[in-house]
């Protein structure tokens, strides 16, 4: 049976066959069993890319646009590794970066297919160039 | 010269307090500042050129952001046009649909939303909270933190939370490199305590993250955003790099929460001339805007400065109600301490604790302040009892459930004795019997065993070295006998991967369902409508601890051997020295003692002795068609034969009266029962005897406990409610004689 964001949530209860981890094991697998036989690392215990797509689909169907692209975001972020995932945001911070790093971080994220994210980035940099938000180049 | 009466009140501990006259130039004005602008929005083609007061061109990073993200321009050709009455009218109108005025916010400026709420009185504020909230239940979060920073007391404090109904709970550390082991021990007490509570550890945000994706909270709410931004940068963000972590928490599955309120931008000197509900306004816009499902507001920190100006408590209930209305779950704050006055903490409190909010408190503290590590403790475990007790007075829910002694501590010795076997399994420093049964049955962090602080921050490091997550854990409960909360576990890391409680005001009933905006909203159009406490839940909530059964409260009625009796029906007396001693129906007979405790034959013994004592002569007779002290004596003085007479109730209230006075009217009147002993029975006889001889009498001396009504009317009721079940309408009154020997 095909989404439907405006009945199908919570996804957890009501179309647990919806879900999946990163690996590919179905939510209902998801057990104490499974652990003890080693079918589940720590690093399989996320929410994949099109988990979160399907929040942003609920919450655009409640009409919480920004909410949706949060999550629509998040989705991108869920394949960036922990550490670039904070060297952005360590850049994003006033005056920690130039236009030219934020751009390079903006291209790191394109890299993983986060264009959204990167396009975020790339806005920023624009407003932090008219608010003197920058950091010196 | 002075006044006493004032040096008095000045020792209150509301004194403590600096309370100032506004200064709008330094931000110190609540609401409706004299520099706020007026709203504006100026739009050409797509593009904003003039919102509030500026021109694009002069944007700061906020109005950027807002412009970018904020504002849906549709809407605001039509929202905008709105006059600022109209719309604070609609907000209270239970006719106008929540979700119609949430459309119409997204097309509204920061001024103008603040110029709305500005329009509004406390209670208008109230109705538009109660309509506005996004669940339909409200809830509660707790604080959980020790002094010690003690994995047994946080475990145990942490489950008895859970097990209290505080969907969240949140623990922060004293020292950074606990982390770990704080964010595991609150963990692990949580699911003890009642499955799907959801836990944060506030700490830096790399650790913050670093904890999220081990699995080991599931929350966070330490992103703040400031409302000028020269704040927002002393705060080392823009709302670019707070909006991106926000969708990184998201990303590694956390629940995000963003952090504002009221007066923050004064304290951190760049208020810019603005008023704090005004600065609040453009906060929420981008909260809003960044995609956070909600927010933590209701001033937090700053509370004390925002009570110091006029309008504060009204500002802050705004600036809730602000968040409501932009479709944001609320933490509405009551967690820094307010005041230090009970009075006028609890005072602005019932502003969000009767409308109810997603989280009446965003913290409150389950252990006793002295081991809020938080700087909270606005309310703390001494004071539970009172909070459920102005629950059960108002008939309101506010998200805490009272749970008996005897639950508690098998439910807090459970989550110590869970947190002690995850220890010993992770080969984490060893957590002793004698920490488990202190952080079960003790006050505070004071008297917990030290533990060697330094072998557990290495042990929390080589902890974060070995990758230890949420899964370990569960697994570690599972081995030493604690399967249910190894489910427990391992249900909150499911959670994490359906990621269902990312969506607006989710939290997590006991059965693992997520409950949200989404699927739980709050529907409220007016009376019979929205979230009621009713059936089940308020039988839950009335039934505190300390209620007692009426039937049981005076104690044990078992027949005892009788000390009067009754005779023939009474005449009227002929001697002039004579004093009827009259009892009413119930007295030695159904009820055996006053509410002072005095056995009935010792205070019928003592009034006879001081009747003698002054010279007169007693009668004993029982009135028995009537209970009202002031009739039992009236028809008493009408029997005597001086035309003096006392009455007494069974609870021990005596009137002397006399046969020529209205029956309301009296010579004396004694109704604090609960004060007298037995030698004021006797002066009272003494008295009587003194006015049957026409003597002059001196009142008995009385005393007054203005506070014996409040302690003691329910009993008062009940004793006279068994004294009224005595009454033989229209029977006359009967001679009575002692029996037996007196009892002491």
């Amino acid at each position: 049976m095909a989404f439907d964001p405006s009945s199908d949530y919570p996804l957890g209860t009501r179309r647990p066959d919806l879900v999946f981890t990163p690996g590919g094991v179905p939510l209902a697998r998801v057990t104490l069993d499974a652990v003890r036989e080693g079918e589940l690392t720590a690093a399989e215990i996320r929410a994949t890319p099109a988990t979160l797509r399907m929040q942003a689909e609920v919450a655009l169907a409640a009409g919480r646009t920004q909410l949706a692209e949060s999550f629509e975001r998040a989705a991108e972020l869920a394949a960036v590794p922990d550490e670039l995932l904070l060297e952005v945001y360590t850049a994003l911070r006033p005056r920690r970066a130039t236009a030219a790093e934020l751009e390079e971080w903006a291209a790191r994220l394109d890299g993983f297919d986060a264009s959204m994210t990167a396009g975020f980035v790339r806005e920023a940099a624009a407003a932090y160039a008219e608010r003197g938000l920058l950091a010196d180049g | 010269m002075a006044s006493r009466r004032f040096s008095s009140r000045a020792t209150r501990d509301l004194h403590l307090e600096q309370l100032v006259s506004p200064v709008p130039d330094l931000g110190l004005v609540a609401a409706n500042g004299p520099n706020d602008p007026e709203p504006e929005l100026v739009v050409e083609g797509d593009a904003v050129t003039r919102m509030d007061g500026r021109d694009a061109a002069e944007f700061d990073v906020i109005d950027r952001f807002v412009v970018a993200h904020g504002l849906d321009l549709v809407v605001a050709a039509e929202a905008m046009a709105y006059d600022d009455l109209a719309l604070a009218r609609m907000l209270v109108d239970v006719n106008v649909l929540r979700a119609d005025l949430v459309r119409l916010s997204r097309g509204l400026t920061p001024a103008k939303l603040a110029r709305v709420i500005g329009q509004l009185d406390p209670v208008e504020l109230m109705v538009a909270l109660k309509k506005l909230r996004a669940r339909r239940a409200p809830g509660n979060q707790a604080h959980v933190t020790n002094l010690k920073e003690s994995p047994a007391l946080l475990a145990a404090d942490a489950a008895e939370a859970a097990r209290r109904g505080f969907a969240e709970m949140e623990t922060t550390v004293g020292v950074a490199r606990y982390a770990p082991l704080n964010a595991i021990a609150l963990l692990v007490g949580s699911q003890a305590g009642r499955p799907g509570a959801m836990t944060q550890c506030a700490v830096e945000e790399r650790r913050n993250l670093e904890l999220a994706i081990r699995g080991l909270v599931t929350y966070a709410e330490t992103l703040s955003v400031y409302g000028t931004e020269p704040v927002f940068v002393d705060g080392d963000d823009t709302p670019w790099s707070k909006a991106f972590l926000g969708a990184a928490y998201a990303s590694r599955g956390v629940k995000v929460r963003f952090t504002s309120g009221t007066g923050s931008e004064a304290l951190m000197g760049y208020a810019q001339g603005l008023s704090m509900l005004y600065l609040e306004a453009r906060c929420l816009a981008v909260v809003r805007a960044a995609g956070s499902q909600g927010v933590q507001n209701g001033s937090i920190s700053c509370v004390a400065l925002v009570l110091s100006v006029p309008g504060g408590t009204r500002a802050i209930l705004g600036e809730n109600v602000l968040a409501a209305w932009l479709d944001l779950e609320v933490a509405s704050g009551n967690d820094a301490i307010a005041s230090h006055s009970e009075i006028r903490k609890t005072a602005k409190l019932m502003g969000q604790f009767l409308p109810g909010t997603d989280f009446v408190t965003s913290g409150y503290s389950v252990m006793p302040r002295h081991d809020n590590t938080f700087g909270g403790g606005n309310f703390d475990a001494d004071d539970l009892d009172e909070w459920l007790t102005i629950q059960r007075d108002w008939q309101v829910d506010a998200g805490i459930e009272p749970v008996s002694e005897e639950e508690l501590l098998l439910v807090r010795d459970r989550a110590a004795r869970a947190v002690q076997a995850v220890f010993a399994e992770l080969g984490l420093p060893p957590i002793s019997d004698d920490e488990v049964d202190v952080a079960t049955s003790g006050y505070d962090a004071r008297e917990m065993p030290d533990r060697d602080r330094a072998a557990d921050v290495e042990a929390a490091d080589d902890l974060l070295s070995r990758g230890v997550s949420g899964l370990d854990v569960a697994l570690a409960l599972d081995r030493s006998g604690f399967g249910d909360v190894a489910e427990a576990v391992l249900g909150m890391q499911r959670q994490r991967v359906s990621a269902d409680y990312l969506q607006t005001s989710a939290v997590i009933d006991a059965d693992g369902v997520v409950r949200s905006a989404v699927n739980d909203p709050n529907a409220y159009a007016g009376p019979g409508t929205g979230y009621r406490l009713e059936g089940e839940r308020w039988e839950l909530l009335q039934s505190l601890p300390q209620v007692a059964v009426p039937a049981e409260l005076l104690g044990d009625s078992a027949p005892a051997a009788p000390t009067v009796s009754d005779g023939k029906v009474a005449s009227r007396g002929d001697d002039a020295a004579e004093v009827v001693v009259a009892v009413g129906p119930a007295f030695a007979d159904s009820i055996r003692r006053t509410i002072s405790d005095l056995d009935h034959r010792d205070v019928l013994d003592a009034v006879c002795a001081g009747v003698r004592e002054g010279g007169g002569e007693p009668r004993l007779v029982r009135v028995r068609r009537v209970a009202d002290v002031a009739f039992i004596a009236h028809e008493a003085a009408r029997l005597s034969g001086s035309g003096v007479a006392i009455g007494l109730q069974s609870k021990g209230t005596a009137v002397i009266h006399r046969a020529d006075l209205q029956p309301l009217d009296n010579l004396e009147l004694f109704g604090m029962s609960p004060l007298y002993t037995l030698e004021s029975y006797r002066a009272m006889g003494r008295n009587a005897a003194g006015y049957a001889l026409g003597k002059r009498v001196g009142p008995v001396p009385t005393e007054l406990d203005n506070f014996a009504r409040a302690k003691l009317i329910v009993r008062t009721t009940l004793l006279h409610a068994r004294e009224t079940q005595a009454v033989v309408p229209g029977a006359d009154s009967v001679e009575l004689s002692l029996v037996g020997a007196a009892v002491s």
